[in-house]
């Protein structure tokens, strides 16, 4: 059966609280997961205070300035720091965002910051996203052709090419799939809002000729059909797009080529 | 959890695509559709069994037209319900056995409404 609670090694335990910033007048507090596989420990969550002012406005730059100043030992991804690269992806307040784009400001009270919900934690806020990668390499991700290649590019409309518009944009961060419960209780069958979306991705170019055998890949009960329309999907993405349209595009073509 | 040294992309693909879904897809739209139709004949149907006497009731769903239609909305109820009910055994059992056990329940159980329906609704329809 799916599991409902955590197994009693992960459950989540108070941990430190860390000094205040001296001098400070206007504090954030931040609540983050901890959690180190060579210890043997359960999680715990760890208590810290960052001076808004002196740092810049993100739950990235809070994140940042504990590692800097704080704690060094704090794990977590980033790179970008502008919402492209989608590295710094985690549960912020409840809700699954990427760090560099969420403003402290907007989040009432303390910062509380999980990892990706329902990933294995590789440590503290850094989730082992290989199945997902694995996922999204199963979708075959790049343009397939039988007709030989034309001397210059393959050509497109304008209008084929604005059919891409709000998947091509999709940067991999996994915010949607973490968030959604049917991708938490089978994850090793359903393929997740994400890799849906980039499936759709091709499906929609209008130069893939390999929309055929994509979509026989994706007719199956777990790969496509676990999404059950929840949404979460749509709600978290931090890019705006809305992974259950696509899902519900594919869907439409399993049946149109029925009739 | 076994040890394995399967790649993730193995892990991924697992036992591939069963090459079905859609009929499956349409089957819960169709009869959710027709549930809704029937739905509203059940409730005309009510209105008009409302008052009436046990011998002009039967009498009323003896009529091959009145028996044609809840013999179908028995159909389609039962059909939605056992399809749904594959689709919530599917997401939260995962033990093999346990699993294909649910599914034959279910479809045990739905028969067995369908049929006893189909019963009942027979004798007063061709019974004395």
């Amino acid at each position: 059966m799916v599991q409902f609670t955590l197994p009693k090694n992960s459950k989540v335990r108070t941990g430190k609280t860390w000094p205040k910033p001296e001098g400070a007048t206007r504090i954030k507090e931040f609540r983050i997961y901890r959690f180190d596989p060579e210890t043997g420990e359960n999680p715990r969550l760890d208590t810290y205070f960052v001076d808004l002012d002196d740092c810049g406005p993100m739950v990235l730059h809070g994140l940042l300035k504990i590692k800097d100043e704080v704690d060094s030992t704090l794990a977590f991804r980033r790179s970008c720091r502008e919402g492209i690269c989608g590295s710094c992806a985690m549960n912020i307040a409840g809700e699954n965002a990427l760090a560099c784009i969420t403003a402290m400001e907007d989040i009432k009270g303390p910062v509380t910051v999980y990892p990706l919900p329902h990933m294995q934690v590789v440590k503290d806020l850094v989730p082992d996203l290989t199945l997902l990668y694995a996922q999204h390499r199963l979708i075959e991700p790049w343009l397939k052709t039988d007709t030989p290649a034309p001397d210059r590019e393959w050509r497109q409309s304008k209008d084929d090419r604005k059919k891409l518009d709000g998947l091509y944009e999709c940067i991999l961060c996994f915010c949607c799939a973490t968030s959604c419960p049917s991708y938490w209780w089978n994850a090793e069958r359903y393929l997740g809002p994400a890799v849906l979306l980039q499936a759709y991705r091709w499906i929609a170019d209008s130069r893939d000729e390999a929309v055929d055998e994509r979509l026989d890949e994706l007719e199956d009960p777990f790969r496509l059909y676990r999404c059950h329309t929840i949404m979460n999907c749509v709600r978290v993405c931090p890019k705006g797009l809305n992974p259950a349209k696509a899902i519900a595009a594919i869907k439409e073509d399993l049946a149109l080529r029925r009739f | 959890m076994s040890k394995t040294f399967q790649t993730p992309l193995r892990r991924a693909r697992s036992r591939g695509s069963a090459h079905e879904g859609a009929g499956h897809f349409w089957a819960q739209r169709l009869t959710a559709v027709l549930s809704i139709v029937l739905t509203l004949f059940l409730v005309v149907l009510a209105i008009a069994l409302a008052g009436r006497d046990h011998a002009a009731a039967r009498a009323l769903v003896a009529n091959p037209f009145i028996a044609t239609g809840i013999a179908a909305t028995a159909v389609v109820f039962v059909w939605h319900m056992m399809i749904g009910m594959q689709v919530i055994i599917e997401d939260y059992v995962h033990g093999p056995l346990v699993k294909a056990g649910l599914l034959m329940a279910n479809v045990l159980f739905s028969g067995l409404v369908l049929f006893l329906t189909l019963a009942a609704l027979g004798k007063i329809a061709f019974g004395a």
